[in-house]
This record gives structure tokens, sequence and C-alpha cells, in this order.
């Protein structure tokens, strides 16, 4: 890994949360890799935030606790942190470090990257419009997820984020195959991620999961480097392999609160909430680095999924990383608490590709128009529901209390679905016009009238009782 | 330490923050002068002197740049090549070209743009005669239609001793001499300078975006300002995106400033298939990008506005009206706050420097209609989005930016979650151009534009108040009256201001459809008082299917009135069998 034989130097000048300072240093650049070696041998990683005459700060992936500055050495490797890349990372079990766990040997790979990644050329991307039917009604049928998007899952802590991201992960096809997953974990507890790598176990005997964990136990600013040693992997798997590949990324606010940390560490001038005013483009080198290529097969789809603090989606985390990817899923304590899996907030949640991703050629025809009419009448419905807690519902215009009944029937017979359920598109889209035909055709404006006459005939067959 | 040697000065790097890099021993340095740092020569710019040492943001990833490595300055300030060339193509935020074929930004790419073309140069002034800056040298035609008037650049004016004779030339080839200055079909320019040009000329002419609720709402004037504010996923970029490809300027310029990858190469897409409805040729042909995504370095971002506008005025020089849209300027205002926090300065309001207003202002005011320095006409008119964190309109460039611009077409966030697009709210925006358009409207033979303008207005402001009663005690206790504007209003925003970008038939409207739509809905409107006056049960109105109206605009082409028309007379006609 190492090419030439680096100077070491031998005691620190200061050390101040995951930073340390040395000095006396001699041509270090900004962004090498260091590698500490402390007075008891231990090896730990770091990378250079700042350079000045013969100072130089790092910061230290597995924190600076135990370290003594008389004690401490320190070498600069020359160039910026880089990993191994290549198809031995599917199949393992690593920390967020990328160190196995797995009781297996280091992972060794094709080549080196650089953790950091390169942007992309924009010109160079191609337009994602291949959508991945996830066997998830809301999904499917509400938010489609397109191979090359970043759709992330916005949360509050105990709702089944987790559950729903694994669930995406395991039931994901791509034509007849399936996707090359790559994990990183963030803070998360043990338990999330055992039940997570049970979840895609069938995935991972295929050999096409790699799992990054970090849990809320180990180093927080080994958190900074997780997404992008997955992201370098992933990368490497799409772009230069012609993978699929889909990343999940969870919990994205546990990343920031490393930046956070770190940026805290340095004396910066905090933004909003104390996050540091750089966290929209911090964000934004992990988000970009998806998509699909002209010149390559391949596709990199991201799920970043994160917990909204008190469930605020103006908060910095969300907010900024909704300004980045292209649209969000956002899950809600309230249809939770309806028992509603998955706890699909429909009005909030968009997915910007979708237009591209659905159709005659992709899914189906009426897809975009079902899906249009489905967010204005819940819209409508919501008013209502707003109207009912205050005037009761004998005071609604019947047209209004046909509202009602629709919205109870999209939670029940489509958004609701089984941790296993696995729906094909055609079925979740006669789910949603199911419950579309509860409502006065006269309101169904964004219908093809001929279809609206169709369906609310097969469903007065189908429900003659109802009809009546 | 210092040294002048051919023509460079060189000095030392001293220490590296991220894009921020403080030298050493440049001397001569001045304000905005191009660096080249480190063994791979990186650029970068000098944004801050302090005694001996000059700070530099610097355009890459500047990684492994290192205490002690050599920095060149040449004393030009940040420049752009502008000629032949430039519409139809994809740049970086210093006009890099972003070529398809090149996958990877890695640092220490550089290149001209059109370097290598060549163009057919048709020469059009006399030898001898005495030219001004602006004057006509020639033409170069790009793709198919474009016509790229050579001029004598601001700076040189002078005898005309050469003219080169029609026949090709590559860009940085001279075409002729004046004063004994050699002019190219090309030149530099730097870009935080504005071209000069004779005068504003004070021309109101509109601009039309083909966007239903800002031309008949909220409408913007060529040479004019707008500001688009709303939180993610509100529409600005869809909504810019439409202006982009469907207003009648001449030459585009699109910014992508701190944005997404994809959206560009959407933007690019639509705009190679779409047909510009005017000339016929694909729109990507009267359209710059300059695509400064956010992954790319973060200081470019910085510059990328600049770059824009400067190649706008280009453009204006030439006499040709155009616009420049930047998604979004709240990332470059992050760039100058990354900047100023990595370089210590005082901070003023969240941390941005207490300079924000003047640089927006500054931006801004190079928005204009003018009489160029050849004496024809031109206009410059900028559109910026702003994305205020949290949706937070008091955040300082939003409410910075609305000092600045003459419309605001702010985005609500319940409007886009209902999926009313585009969610241009009608309480929180305005346009400071609609008097001026009402009168030229009038002029143009419109005269109903205004009065139809205040109906629809009134109408919204009236149902939002009534919304807010019923919100209290449910419709059914309003009168009936007040139960029609709720009605009449619903058709208003239904039939007339959502406008599905996506449409085939309906991303752009005429004008004569735009008015008929309105109309439509305002004749129903009276109709429908009409009849409760008479008698009418406003329930029964109510419970009519009018999904046919909210649809029309879909039911032809963007010109297609009689269809407008067909549906409002059926519907007439069912409301007048009603008794
Ligand atoms: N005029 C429109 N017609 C149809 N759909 C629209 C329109 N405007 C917005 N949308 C929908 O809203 C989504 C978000 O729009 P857009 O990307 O323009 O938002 P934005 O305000 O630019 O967000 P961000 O600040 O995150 O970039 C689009 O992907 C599209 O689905
Ligand atoms: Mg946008």
């Amino acid at each position: 890994m190492i090419d030439a034989i680096p100077i070491e130097y031998a005691g620190g000048r200061s050390a101040n949360g995951p930073l340390l300072v040395f000095d006396h240093v001699t041509g270090v650049g900004w962004d090498e890799d260091a590698t500490i070696t402390l007075a008891s041998g231990e090896r730990r990683h770091g990378v250079v935030l700042d350079v000045n005459d013969d100072l130089a700060v790092v910061q230290v992936f597995e924190g600076t606790s135990g370290i003594s500055l008389s004690g401490v050495r320190v070498a600069f490797s020359g160039t910026p942190m880089r990993v191994p890349v290549g198809p031995q990372w599917l199949g393992r079990v690593c920390n967020g470090r990328g160190e196995p766990i797995d009781g297996g040997p280091p992972v060794r790979g094709e080549r080196l990257a650089a953790v950091n990644g390169v942007p992309i050329n924009p010109a160079a991307r191609e337009l994602p419009r291949d959508p991945i039917i996830t066997g998830i009604s809301a999904i499917d049928g509400l938010t489609t997820l397109v191979r090359g998007q970043k759709l992330p899952i916005f949360s509050v802590g105990g709702l089944p984020h987790l559950e729903l991201a694994a669930q995406i992960a395991a039931q994901a096809r791509v034509g007849d195959g399936t996707f090359q997953i790559v994990f990183a974990a963030m803070g998360v507890t043990h338990a999330d991620a055992d039940a997570t790598r049970d979840a895609l176990e069938e995935r991972s005997q295929a050999g096409d999961l790699a799992l990054l964990i970090n849990t809320a136990s180990d180093p927080v600013v080994e958190r900074v480097l997780t997404p992008r040693l997955a992201l370098t992997v992933a990368e490497h798997l799409a772009f230069e392999r012609g993978g699929h590949v889909l990343v999940l990324m969870c919990d994205m606010t546990s990343y920031a609160e490393a930046v956070r940390e770190v940026s805290a560490a340095r004396g910066e001038v905090p933004g909003r909430q104390g996050y540091p005013g750089y966290l929209f483009s911090d964000l934004a080198s992990l988000y970009e680095r998806c998509g699909r290529l002209r010149v390559s097969s391949g596709s990199l789809t991201q799920i970043p999924v994160l917990t909204m603090p008190a469930g605020d989606i103006t908060h910095p985390v969300p907010d900024l990383t909704g300004y980045i990817t292209e649209g969000q899923v956002v899950l809600s304590q309230e249809m939770q608490s309806c028992n509603i899996y998955p706890p699909f907030d429909a009005l909030s949640s968009l997915s910007r590709l979708m237009r591209h991703g659905v159709g005659p050629e992709q899914t189906r025809q009426d897809h975009m128009a079902v899906a249009g009419q489905v967010y204005a009448a819940l819209s409508h419905a919501r008013q209502v529901r707003e109207l009912t807690d205050l005037v009761g519902e004998t005071g609604l215009a019947e047209n209004d209390r046909a509202y009602l009944r629709f919205a109870d029937a999209l939670d029940a017979g489509f958004i609701n679905q089984g941790r296993t359920d696995h729906r094909g598109i055609d079925d979740s889209l006669e789910r949603a016009w199911a419950a579309l035909t509860l409502l006065p055709s006269g309101d169904l404006s964004r219908l093809d009238p001929e279809d609206v006459a169709q369906h609310v005939a097969a469903n007065a067959r189908d429900k003659p009782e109802a009809a009546a | 330490m210092s040294s002048l040697s051919s023509g460079l000065w060189t000095g030392r790097v001293r220490r590296v923050n991220g894009p921020v890099v403080d030298v050493v021993g440049l001397e001569g340095v001045a304000m905005f002068d191009v660096v080249a740092i480190g063994a791979s020569g990186l650029a970068g710019e000098i944004v801050g002197i302090n005694e001996d040492v000059a700070t530099a943001q610097v355009y890459e990833y500047d990684g492994g740049v290192a205490p002690g490595d050599p920095v060149e300055s040449r004393g030009e300030a940040l420049s752009i090549t502008l000629g032949p060339g430039l519409l139809g193509g994809v740049f970086d935020g210093v006009l890099r070209p972003l070529e398809p074929d090149t996958v990877w930004l890695t640092p220490g790419r550089n290149g001209d743009s059109a370097a290598g073309m060549t163009w057919r140069f048709s020469p059009s002034a006399t030898i001898g005669a005495q030219l001004t800056s602006g004057a006509l040298l020639g033409r170069v035609t790009e793709g198919e239609h474009f016509e790229h008037r050579i001029l004598v650049p601001p700076d040189v004016a002078g005898i005309l001793e050469w003219l080169a004779p029609a026949g090709d030339a590559t860009s940085s080839q001279a075409i002729a001499r004046i004063g004994g200055v050699d002019v190219a079909l090309s030149h530099r320019w730097p870009v935080r300078r504005p071209r000069p040009a004779r005068s504003r000329d004070g021309e109101v002419r509109l601009l039309r975006t083909g966007q239903r609720v800002l031309d008949l709402l909220y409408p913007i004037i060529r040479g004019s300002s707008a500001s688009v504010p709303g939180g993610f996923g509100t529409g600005k970029t869809l909504l810019q995106q439409q202006i982009a490809k469907w207003c009648d300027a001449e030459v585009i310029i699109y910014v992508g400033c701190g944005e997404r990858g994809n959206e560009m190469i959407d933007v690019l897409e639509d705009l190679a298939r779409l047909r510009d409805p005017r000339t016929g040729g694909a729109l990507r042909e009267r359209t710059v990008c300059i695509a400064n995504t956010s992954n790319m370095p973060v200081m470019a971002r910085e510059a990328s506005i600049y770059t824009g506008v400067s190649v706008a005025e280009y453009f204006r020089d030439m006499g040709y009206d155009v616009v420049v849209i930047a998604d979004s300027t709240s990332r470059w205002a992050e760039a100058l706050r990354e900047f100023a926090s990595r370089t210590n300065q005082l901070p003023a309001e969240e941390g941005y420097p207490a300079t924000l207003g003047s640089a927006l202002a500054a931006f801004y005011e190079r928005a204009g209609s003018f009489t160029t320095l050849g004496g024809s006409h031109g206009s410059v008119t900028v559109i910026g989005a702003v994305s205020p964190p949290g949706g937070d309109l008091t955040e300082p460039v939003t409410a910075q930016t609305r000092r600045f611009v003459r419309c605001v077409w702010s985005l609500d966030r319940d409007l886009a979650y209902a999926r009313h697009y585009p969610a241009v709210s009608w309480n929180e925006s305005f346009s400071r151009d609609a008097e001026r358009v009402g009168v030229i409207r009038a002029q143009n033979g419109d005269t109903g534009w205004a009065e139809r303008r205040s109906f629809a207005l009134a109408l919204l402001a009236e149902s939002e108040r009534l919304e807010s009663l019923v919100e209290l005690v449910g419709a059914a206790a309003l009168p009936d009256r007040q139960r029609i504007t709720l009605r009449s209003a619903k058709l208003l925003r239904e039939a007339v201001l959502q406008q599905d970008a996506t449409s085939s038939e309906d991303a752009y409207c005429g004008e004569e459809k735009q008015a008929a739509l309105l109309e439509m809905v305002l004749a129903i409107h009276q109709r429908l008082l009409k009849l409760v006056d008479a008698g009418v049960a406003a329930d029964r109105l109510e419970q009519l299917g009018l999904a046919r109206v909210s649809s029309a605009r879909e039911s032809g082409g963007p010109e297609d009135v009689a269809a407008v028309t067909a549906v409002r007379d059926a519907v007439l006609a069912l409301l007048g069998s009603i008794t």
C-alpha cells in the first residue's frame, strides 16, 4: 500500500478532540494520509486537515484517546487516503474503516483508489431512466426509484426505516438480475446492524453484499470515513466493472454529527445548529457519487437513511440532504401509530426522477397520471381531515366525505403491506385505482376519462354491494 | 524569496486549508490575479492580501499541495475567452469545456473552448475607417442560424488598418488590425469586470416565458431581474429550466451552480431534443451551459456566476436579448461563506461575510437593457434561484436578494406538496414590472391584460381569506356567492395556474391561449354568480363535474385557442341550461 518508506516524526505538539497537531514537519501536503503510532505500538489512521509552515493538523479516525504527545509518532504517506477496490469486498463484513470483523483476511483489491473520489463530469453522465421495481407499492407507485438515483429515507427514531431500506435492497430487481449491495452503517446499534444483516442474508449468501459497520459504540470520527469507503468500493463495482450497485447509508445524521465534532475541534465558525457552513458541500461530495455514465453499463443508486432530530424536516441534515438528493421518502410517526407499514408520508415524499422512469415503455401508460391524481386527492383529503376535526364528519359535504373514504382505502389497500410482500407494478397500480374509484368521477381530472370509466365499471363488478 | 523572471512572479505556499491557500513572496500581486499553484499548476485566484501574505482560492482539488510548493502569477486577472464556439457548449465555472468523453474531472485540466475549430468569417467593415469599441467587424454563423457578430473589443479603438477577407479563421487568429492592435475572432475578458455599454436605454419590452403564472400574474421585462426562492423540491429548477427552454430571448446562459449532475444532463438532453418554435433550430444552439455541480470544486462555484454574466454581456454587446439563469445563488453565497470562514473573516449574519449584500447587488446590477458600445440595443435578464435553509424566507441570502431584484417568484412548499406546479405563491410573489407590462400589452392591442390580471389576483386573495374562514366553520356555512368564489378560485388554480412542465401539450403556452384560459374561468365565474343570484343552490353547482375545464389546457397544443374556446362554450351552454 505504501510506495516509499516515509519519514516518521516523533512527538506531537497538541491534541484536541479528534485532532493532533504535529510540528517540525516538512513537505507534508494537505489531505495526505497519515499513520499514527502510539507508544504501545498500536496504529491509527488519519488525514491532514490543515498545513501551515511546519505544522500539520491531523484528524484521527479512531479518536485520540490514549494518545500521549510524547509517545506518539506519525508518518505521512505522500498521497491522499486510498483503499483497495474490487469484487473482493462482496461477501465481507468490515468495520467502518474497512478492517474485517468477519474473521477473514484483510480485503485485497484489484488496485487502490482515493476514498474522496473524483468529481464526475456532468456532461459524461447519462440520465437515469430505468425504474427499479422494489415490490413496495408506495414507492413503486408514487415515488418510483430509478437506477442511478439518490433517494433518501427521512425518518425518526423508532420507525422501521432500516427494515424498509433492507426490504428495498433485498427485493430490488434489475431486469432479471439483482443488485450488488454495499451497506454503510454509521452509528447504528448492534441490534439494528444484526437485524439488517439478517434481512439481507440471502443477498449475502449470493455473494452480493458488502457490509461496513460502524456501530454506536465505535469511534465517532471513523464515521466520516465509512460512507466514503463504501462509495469508493461501489463506484468501482458500478463504473469499472459494469455492475448495478445499490448503496445504503445509515444514519446520515450520525455522519453529520461526526463532521460537526471535527469542525468544533477546529474552532470553525459554526452555522445552523452548530453544523459547519460547508456541510452542504460535504454531503454533496457523497451524494453526487452516484448515477449512470455514458461509457459504462453499470449504475450506482443510493439510498441514504437519516433520522430527523425531533422529527424536524427543517433540521440541517434532512434539509441539506433534500437540497442535494433527487427526492425523499418520508416516514411518519402518525402512519406508524395507525399500524401501517411502511409508515409512508405520501405528501412529503417525492421522487424527482420518477417522470423519466415511468410510462408505457417502462411501467404503465397510466402510471404518472395515477400518481398525480393520488397526490392531488390526498392533499384535498388532508384539508378535509383537518376540517373534520373542527366541524365533525356530519358537517362535511358528501363530496368531501368521499375523500376521507379514499384516504383510508389508500392507506389500507395500497400503502400498507407485509415486510416481505413483493408486489408487481400492476398489482400496486390497481390498488391505487381501487381507492381512486371511491372519488366522484368528475373530480378525477388528471386521469383519462376512458380509464376512469373502465375502472369504475370493473370495481362495480367486483363489489356490487359497495356500488349500490 | 520573490523574483520576477520572464514576466512571472513566483512565491511559495505557506498554508493549505482546503481550497484556501496562503502564499508568501508574491510581492507585486494584485487582487483577483490568477495564480498557478504547485507542480501541476492548479488554478487559483488571489482574493485577499494581508501584508506579505496573499490568499488564493483554488479552483481545483488541491490535495498534496504542501508548504514550500511554488506559486506563479502572470499578473492577469481571472479571465475567460469570449468568441465563437460557446453556444451549444458545456463549461465549468471558469469556462473550461466539459467534453462528454472525459468522465472524471481530475485536477490540472485546462484547455480553451473551441481553440482548434475554424469559423467562416464574413467581413463587413471598411478598411481605413475610424472604429470605436463595439463597432461591427464582420460575422460568423454558428450552428444553423445564429449570427455571431464580431465586434471591436472593449478597450480597442482606432483606424481599421487591415481586415481579413471572407474565409476560414480560428478563434485566436487575427482577422483585423485596429490602431496597431491585432484583433481575433475571440478575446479575453476579466470575469469580475462588467463589460462596458454606452448607457441603460430604459426600453420596456416583454420577456415571454410561456409559463402562465408568470406571464399572466408576475411578468418580467427584458433586462429585469428575478429571484426564485423556495425550499427543496418546490420546483425552482424545473421553473428555471422551463424558462430556459421556452422564453423568447435570443441567447440563454444556464449556470448550474452547486446543483445536481443529473439535472444538468437532463436539461442538456432536453435542449438538444427540443426545437426553438421561433427559429426551428435546436434550443441547445442558443444556450451556453456552465456547470459547476455541487461535487465540483467549491471555489469555482463562486467564479461561475461572474463567468455566466460575462458571457451574457458578450452576447448583449452584439445586440441580443440574453437571459442568465443561475441555479442556485445560495450555493454561490455558501462558497463566499466558506471562504470567509476559512480566512477567519468576521462573520455577519449566519456566518456570511458582511459583503454578502454588496456582492448580490453587484451581480443583479449587471442585468439591464442597454444601448451597446456599438449603438445597438441588447439586454441581460438575470433569474436566480435561492435555496433558503429550512425554507426560511427571512434568511440572509433570500432577504438580501429581495432588495435587489424586480420580481420575486416565491415557491410555496404547501402548493408543491399538493402537486400544484409551478408552486408560485400568490402571497409571497411580486413583479415590479407588472404595471409597465400592462401598458405595453395594451399598446400591442391586448387591452384586457391588466384587468384579467386584477381579476385573477383578487379572486385568489378573496378565496385565500374565505379558506381561512372555512377552516373555522366549514364550507357549508358560507353564503352561496362566497362558495362560488371558492369554486372559481379552484378552477383558476387548476385550469390556468397549474402547468405541467412534463406535458407534451402544455409545457409551454402561447399568449393567446393564456388569455383564452383565463377568460374562460372569468366567464364561468360570472355565469356561476348569476346562477346563484337567480336562486340556484351553490350545492348543486358544486356537484357539477368541471374536470374538462381543468384539463382544457391539455386538450390542444400550446397555441390552440380553439380547443379552449370549445370547452368554454360547452360549459357555458351547460350552465345556461340550468334553471
Ligand atoms: N412545473 C412543474 N411541472 C411538473 N412537475 C414539477 C414542476 N415543478 C416541480 N415539479 C416536480 O417537483 C420536483 C422538484 O422540482 P425541482 O427539482 O425543480 O425543485 P427545486 O426547487 O429545484 O429543489 P432543490 O432546491 O432541491 O433543487 C420535480 O422533480 C418535479 O417532480
Ligand atoms: Mg433545484
